[in-house]
Parts: C-alpha cells; sequence; structure tokens
C-alpha cells in the first residue's frame, strides 16, 4: 500500500490555476431556487450571454496575491505621505492656487470613488458568470482603497487650507457638484451591463486619461508630492480597470449580436454623460494649475481623437463606430475651459473654492493653446474683469442659472456652430417643458424620460425651498461651506493670506 | 422610449408646478451677452404682469451689464421656447403663454456685448 507521505510538500498552484480554481467550477446549477431569482438583473436589459465562462480576465487576480500586492503598495503610499507632512510638503507646491484642483478633486472625485465601490460591489454579487464577478469584487475593493487613501492623502492639505473640511456632506448638496454626483446615480441605478459600459469601458477606458493624468500630472508639476504618489499608488489598479472595461465590452459583442445595439446606444449615451462631466477638468487643466502640463484642447486631441479614434477604429470589427456628437466635442475643445471657468468666476460667492483673473502670462499662453478662440471671445471677459475688480466692483451674476435637466452643468455651452449664442434644447414630455444644453443631453432624456424627470436639480431644489432657506447665505449654510473663508476670490482670502505669510517667512530666512 | 427596468417605472417629476407653492419658474437669456453665462432661472407669480419683468426682473438681473441702460424696448426681439413671441406689457404670464419653465429669450439689435465678443 502507498502510505502519502505526509512531510511532503505539496507543488504550489501556478498562478493560472489558481485563477481557474477561483473562477470556475465553483458556482452550481441551483435546483430548488429559481436562477432567476437568484440573478434577477442578468436578462431585463436585453444583452444575451450564451456563455459565461468565456469571459477572460487577463489579469487572472487571486485573492492572496491582490492582498499581498496591495499592502506592499499602501506601506509605501502612507511612507511618503508621513514624510511630507513631517517635511512640511505643503509649502513646497508652486502656489496656493493650486490647491483649488485638490478641492475639486475631494469633493467630486473622491465621493465618485466611493460610488463607484458601491455599484462594484453590487454588479460583483449579481453577475451570473464567476469571471466578471470575481473582478468586479476586486475593482470594488480598489475604489475603497482609493477613496480612502485620497482623503488620508488630500487631509494633510486640510490643516491649512479651506474648503476641503467636509467633501461628502458637500457632494451631496453644492449645487456644482450634483454634475458627477448625477453622473454616478445614473449609472449604478442602471442594470450591471450598461454599468459596466459607463463607468469601466466609457469613463475607465476610454475618458480616465482625461481625469486622472491631469490631476496626477498637474500635481507632480505642481510640487504635490503626496498626491503624485497617491497616483502612482492607484495607477496599476487603474489599467487593471481599463482592461475590464475593455474585456466587458468585447465580451458583450462576441456573444451576441443582438448585443450591437444596445451596446453601441449606451457608449453614446455615456461617451457624452462623461465628456460633460469632464468639463470641470478642463477648467481645472486650464486655469487652477499654476504650472501647466497640456492645454485642455491638446489633452482631447491627444487622448480622445487619437487614442479613442484607434480604439473605435479596432472596434468597428464588431460594428461599433465613434460614439454620437464626438463631432460636437471637437468643435467645442476651443471654448470648454474658458466658458467653464467664466462661469465658476461669476458664481465665485457660492463656490468651495476660489476663483481668480487671469494673469497677463497666463492669457498668453491661453492664446497661444487656443488661437482660434482665446483672443476674440474670452481675452476681453478678463480684460473688463479685472478692470471692474481694479474698480471695486467685482463682477458677480445676481441670477441662478438655468440647468441641463440631464447632466445638471448650467446651460452655458455654446452652439458648436456659432461660439456667441447659448446652446438649448427643450422637450414636452407629459405636459411638462424640460431643458437641456445639447442634442447630447436631449437624446438622453429622449430615450428615458421617465428616469430624468427625476433629477435633483440644485437650482429648483433651493426654489423650492429645499436647501436650508431663500438666501444665498442660509444656502451656503446648509452647504456646510465656510463662507468668506471658502467661497470669493483667491485674492483676499484666508488661503492666500496663509500662503503669502509663508513666502515672506522663507524670504526673511533667505536674508538672515 | 420607456425606461429599461425590473418592473413599473413611473415617477412624478420632481419639478412639477406644484411643488413651487404657488409660483412658476421661468428663464431669461439676453442674446450675445455672455457676462451672463447660461440663462437666469427666477420663480415668479404667474400673474405677474409683463411691465414688472421689463421694469423690475430685467434691471435686477441684467443691469450690471453697461449696454443695459441702452436698452430700447420698442425694437427688441423677443423669442419664447425658441418661437417669434411679441409680449403685451399690461398682460400676465399665465396671459401670455409663459408656462412654467418657459424660456424667454431676448436679443436687442444693435446691442451685441462688448468688445466685439459678444460679451
Amino acid at each position: 500500500m502507498n502510505t502519502p507521505n505526509p512531510n511532503e510538500r505539496l507543488r504550489k498552484l501556478s498562478l493560472k490555476e489558481r485563477y481557474a480554481h477561483l473562477t470556475r467550477g465553483l458556482d452550481w446549477q441551483p435546483t430548488y431556487q429559481d436562477k432567476k431569482k437568484i440573478f434577477p438583473f442578468t436578462d431585463y436589459e436585453g444583452i444575451k450571454i450564451h456563455d459565461w465562462d468565456a469571459f477572460e480576465d487577463p489579469f487572472r487576480l487571486t485573492m492572496d496575491s491582490y492582498w499581498k500586492y496591495q499592502a506592499e503598495k499602501e506601506r509605501k503610499l502612507y511612507a511618503v505621505i508621513d514624510s511630507f507632512a513631517q517635511n512640511n510638503g505643503q509649502m513646497n507646491i508652486s502656489d496656493a492656487r493650486y490647491i483649488n484642483a485638490l478641492k475639486i478633486f475631494i469633493t467630486a472625485v473622491s465621493p465618485l470613488e466611493y460610488a463607484a465601490h458601491r455599484g462594484f460591489a453590487h454588479v460583483g454579487r449579481h453577475f451570473e458568470g464567476v469571471g466578471p464577478r470575481i473582478a468586479c469584487q476586486f475593482q470594488a475593493i480598489d475604489e475603497l482603497r482609493h477613496a480612502q487613501t485620497q482623503i488620508h492623502t488630500i487631509s494633510h492639505f486640510n490643516k491649512f487650507f479651506d474648503g476641503l473640511h467636509d467633501p461628502l456632506h458637500m457632494y451631496n448638496r453644492v449645487w456644482y457638484l450634483s454634475v458627477p454626483k448625477s453622473f454616478f446615480e445614473d449609472a449604478i441605478t442602471a442594470g450591471p451591463f450598461e454599468f459596466l459600459t459607463a463607468v469601466s469601458f466609457s469613463f475607465e477606458y476610454v475618458l480616465t486619461s482625461l481625469l486622472f493624468v491631469p490631476f496626477m500630472s498637474g500635481a507632480a508639476y505642481n510640487g504635490d508630492m503626496a498626491t503624485v504618489t497617491f497616483g502612482f499608488s492607484a495607477q496599476s489598479d487603474e489599467s487593471r480597470h481599463m482592461t475590464l472595461g475593455l474585456e466587458i465590452i468585447k465580451f458583450m459583442l462576441q456573444q451576441d449580436e443582438g448585443n450591437v445595439p444596445i451596446v453601441q446606444k449606451w457608449i453614446d449615451k455615456w461617451f457624452w454623460r462623461g465628456y460633460r462631466l469632464l468639463s470641470i477638468i478642463a477648467m481645472m487643466m486650464d486655469y487652477m494649475l499654476p504650472k501647466k502640463i497640456m492645454s485642455w484642447k491638446e489633452a482631447w486631441e491627444m487622448y480622445f481623437e487619437q487614442g479613442g479614434g484607434a480604439l473605435f477604429n479596432d472596434l468597428s470589427r464588431y460594428g461599433i463606430r465613434l460614439p454620437k456628437y464626438h463631432e460636437v466635442a471637437k468643435a467645442e475643445k476651443d471654448h470648454y475651459s474658458h466658458q467653464a471657468w467664466s462661469t465658476f468666476y461669476q458664481y465665485s460667492h457660492a463656490s468651495a473654492f476660489h476663483t481668480w483673473t487671469p494673469s497677463e502670462e497666463e492669457m498668453t499662453w491661453f492664446a497661444e493653446k487656443y488661437p482660434a478662440s482665446f483672443n476674440q471671445l474670452y481675452r476681453p471677459r478678463y480684460d473688463y474683469w479685472a478692470k471692474a475688480e481694479a474698480d471695486g466692483k467685482r463682477f458677480y451674476n445676481n441670477g441662478l442659472p438655468q440647468l441641463c435637466q440631464v447632466c445638471q452643468i448650467p446651460t452655458f455651452f455654446t452652439e458648436p456652430t456659432d461660439p456667441t449664442r447659448i446652446s438649448t434644447r427643450t422637450k414636452i414630455y407629459n405636459g411638462e417643458r424640460f431643458y437641456f444644453c445639447s442634442d447630447g443631453c436631449h437624446d438622453i432624456f429622449e430615450d428615458e424620460p421617465e428616469k430624468y424627470l427625476q433629477s435633483w436639480l440644485p437650482v429648483h431644489q433651493i426654489l423650492q425651498g429645499n436647501c436650508g432657506g431663500t438666501t444665498v447665505p442660509e444656502v451656503l449654510d446648509w452647504y456646510h461651506l465656510n463662507q468668506g473663508a471658502d467661497n470669493f476670490d483667491y485674492l483676499g482670502s484666508p488661503d492666500e493670506a496663509l500662503w503669502e505669510n509663508w513666502q515672506s517667512a522663507r524670504k526673511r530666512v533667505i536674508a538672515s | 422610449m420607456t425606461t429599461t427596468a425590473i418592473g413599473t417605472y413611473t415617477f412624478p417629476s420632481r419639478d412639477r408646478i406644484e411643488n413651487f407653492h404657488g409660483l412658476q419658474l421661468v428663464y431669461f437669456l439676453w442674446d450675445k451677452h455672455l457676462m451672463f453665462s447660461a440663462p437666469i432661472t427666477l420663480v415668479l407669480p404667474p400673474t405677474l404682469p409683463f411691465s414688472e419683468i421689463l421694469g423690475e426682473v430685467l434691471p435686477n438681473l441684467y443691469g450690471a451689464h453697461p449696454q443695459f441702460a441702452e436698452i430700447d424696448w420698442s425694437t427688441v426681439e423677443w423669442e419664447l421656447d425658441g418661437v417669434a413671441f411679441i409680449p403685451m406689457p399690461t398682460l400676465t404670464l399665465t396671459a401670455l403663454g409663459i408656462d412654467h419653465k418657459s424660456l424667454l429669450r431676448f436679443r436687442t439689435p444693435g446691442l451685441e456685448g462688448l468688445a466685439q465678443a459678444s460679451f
């Protein structure tokens, strides 16, 4: 008889074998429960999957490797954050104006990471196939870690600068933060396949370079080594998320021809929603980084027109074309960031970050980067506003802006064919009138009006009396906005006073 | 189209007129004056005569613009939700057919914004 040797060590499984054990053959066919009850969201979107095992995760990630690798990365990140704090890294940034990019990041992006965690945890439960389920579960943990590590990284700046103190509360209430919030809630309330098309493909794969690169390169260019290190730490996760986005799209397209028009419709919708969301990033890149990386226009050309063009070329073999209205985005690239900043400038009293008129040096840079638009249309604004400011008549808009029913951005975009005419679209549904910023948003509404007539539009909510009161100071209190510190121009703000104080202390040290 | 959903999917509109306590919303937009970056939302009584819009509402919203004082109101061209429109100053919003969430867009011929930038 062959007795097994208890001392013999088992051969370690290869990565591929471990992944196979995790994702194949562990599931069972239910006998006394209806499968539809266990996975109620599989079919209703109309996507047909014939073979779930055909989904291949190219990373073949398993629990043990995930834990080990992530723990290592986070040890390094927290070591850098500690040394950044000990060395007063906040004093070595390019200029305190840069902190306003972090204010956007912590209030508009970090809460999205948390929302993404919830979304991926949900689909990580509800996908019928184990492969995509596991991939989504890992991503759910990634997103939670990202929300946490971002808050930990940026919390150091909260010790010194205004506007960073209550990001999650602000995310749920502040008028412009309804733009990212409604974007994500639209995705999370869709079915699992649309959610992945929205977040994993359209956002993470197609548009993420336009979100992540500006913030992380922006941090690097402007001396914020803590946030850069977060970026490096998240980078390997992000590439995994992008891969999931592409794989899931290909998987749907390969599984059934009938899936193609559904996927195309979602790509059209989520390209447009993602692109609109990026208007705030366009503004951040062009206006809020004291040391600039590249213009929004250059970034759009590089990452979407070229990079996205190649991607959609590749997907054309499945019958997928470029997203609808991509040509509108192309026409808007000369204006996008300028129109967004002009809007925030005139509503600076109601924003949790500071604004300013650009310096002469910056305007020269704009003129060079935007030869077709800046000197003609946008420089005259800043010249006029700067003069008004100097005369003690700083311009503020007295009224509340109209918001687009779908993207919830003030309808400040101009017609693609005429940058001097505000673009609005309207539709009557069930006897009620609705307004939109563009054909893109109009079409999204038209496809699912019942969804968007529930939009929580901050301006309308204020006027219904649901936001703490009828005056601006009451509403701002309800936002937890620290008035006189968080809002208004950078010039004259406590942020500026603190920064100037550090700079003069430094000069005194050098002089002595 | 109906919303793709797992069951019946109907909801009341969040901005239906009943939610505005007897008032209604009206949006205003002064063409070629991008100093005001987007249309402006106001909550108004449906019984408001148009003369008050001209005399009170618009000066408060747009008075900061140097061209506002120069407007000759008899030459102003109006559009209500994209359709040419002639407002009678004595009539109310309701009588003029300015419904909840209507957009009034007006153009001031000869006054096309500052610095030839439609600003």
